[in-house]
């Protein structure tokens, strides 16, 4: 591939990502009000994205291969536990990364 | 003459001057009260995106590359694909369908900002351009403080991320395999994150239907279509069962208000 054949490759997935970011913006503009069922989808969608970006950033897990899937599952619990106890963002990012990080650097 | 106009004129100066002062004042305290929430996103983005840049640098690519295509794709999957697609035969519209494909859940994310960037001038340019999963997740869930501009901190919440995530790849590119990691796990800090977020989303609401509805309709699709293409058959199931249950949802107070509902949006 040459670098024009290149540039064309990052100014076409440029382009893509920007169609999918932009497209509601550009659907419905801001002088109109937003239809109503858009609306219900704006308040319905970032719950069922939050899972879904739980379980898209879990996909390479491998649950028949050994015992990885403890070090996730454990991890996930220790942040769960931080987050109802302190009820803040950053403390049970850290501590749930770190159980993760010592589990599959020490024990699996 | 001269002097006398500049005579006239310097009141509007010195408001000129006071009015910029205070923009730089309202600025200044947005990317104050903004910077501490990116602080995970940066530990996330330097971590994936040295890792990525050192995977560009050792594919033969330069730190050109991974900087370019890290500002105007701002995309970590996304990215990762696109080095194969630089080193395999020129496929113009198969590459821009691939991109679609894994870049479709964006759509979700604009559709849920709409409310939320309505009304900011030149910014919401920048927000919809850097929407990614990171600077969603975090815009839509944070409260602007008392006394931040709203514009300015969505705008600097991302920015920041867009900052972290060029200069980590750019960092890796230049770098290459000089780079020795014994930070085994650091992943987990994007799970750790969206866990976080999507708890602070789940006790903001009554009834927790959209929230398992996502989680299943995603979980059934990777055990059915495999880690690289649950994404859309999930997307599709779970427009499809938000519009199926549209009245008992709303009927159960099974949604979120959102943060202009519950507070009185700041002047």
């Amino acid at each position: 591939m040459n670098l024009t054949e290149q540039i064309i490759v990052i100014a076409l997935c440029a382009f893509a990502t920007m169609l999918t970011r932009f497209l509601p913006f550009l659907v419905f503009s801001d002088k109109r009000p937003t239809p109503k069922y858009i609306s219900y989808l704006g308040k319905a969608l970032p719950a069922a994205s939050f899972a879904m970006l739980i379980v898209y950033s879990l996909r390479n897990i491998d649950l028949s291969g050994g015992s990885f899937a403890i070090a996730e599952v454990l991890a996930i619990i220790v942040t769960c536990a931080l987050y109802f106890w302190k009820r803040q963002m950053l403390l049970p990012i850290a501590g749930g990364t770190l159980t993760y990080m010592l589990l599959v650097q020490l024990v699996f | 003459m001269v002097v006398c106009i500049k005579w006239c004129l310097a009141p509007f100066y010195a408001l000129g001057e006071k009015m910029r002062k205070e923009a730089g004042g309202v600025r200044r305290r947005a990317l104050r009260a903004a910077f501490p929430y990116t602080i995970p996103i940066f530990a996330g983005f330097w971590f994936l995106g040295l890792a990525y840049g050192v995977y560009m640098n050792v594919s033969g690519f330069s730190f050109w590359y991974p900087m370019v295509m890290s500002l105007v794709v701002f995309g970590g999957s996304l990215e990762f694909v696109m080095v194969t697609m630089l080193v395999s035969p020129f496929a113009p519209l198969a590459t821009f369908l691939l991109a679609l494909m894994i870049q479709a859940r964006h759509v979700f994310y604009g559709i849920a900002m709409l409310d939320k960037y309505k009304g900011l001038d030149w910014k919401r340019f920048y927000l919809y351009f850097s929407l990614c999963d990171e600077t969603f997740s975090l815009n839509y869930t944070l409260e602007v403080p008392p006394g931040i501009d709203r514009g300015w901190f969505y705008f600097f919440v991302s920015l920041l991320n867009h900052i972290y995530w060029i200069s980590g790849s750019t960092l890796g590119g230049l770098l290459g395999s000089l780079v020795k990691f014994n930070t085994e796990g650091l992943e987990f800090v994007m799970t750790a994150l969206f866990v976080v977020i999507f708890l602070e989303q789940w006790s903001k609401e009554k009834k927790h239907y959209t929230a398992l509805i996502g989680l299943l309709a995603s979980v059934v699709c990777l055990l059915l279509f495999g880690p690289d293409s649950f994404l859309l058959p999930a997307m599709g199931i779970i427009l499809l069962l938000l519009m199926l249950f549209r009245k008992p949802i709303e009927k159960a107070g099974g949604l979120t208000l959102t943060a202009d509902e519950r507070t009185v949006d700041q002047p």
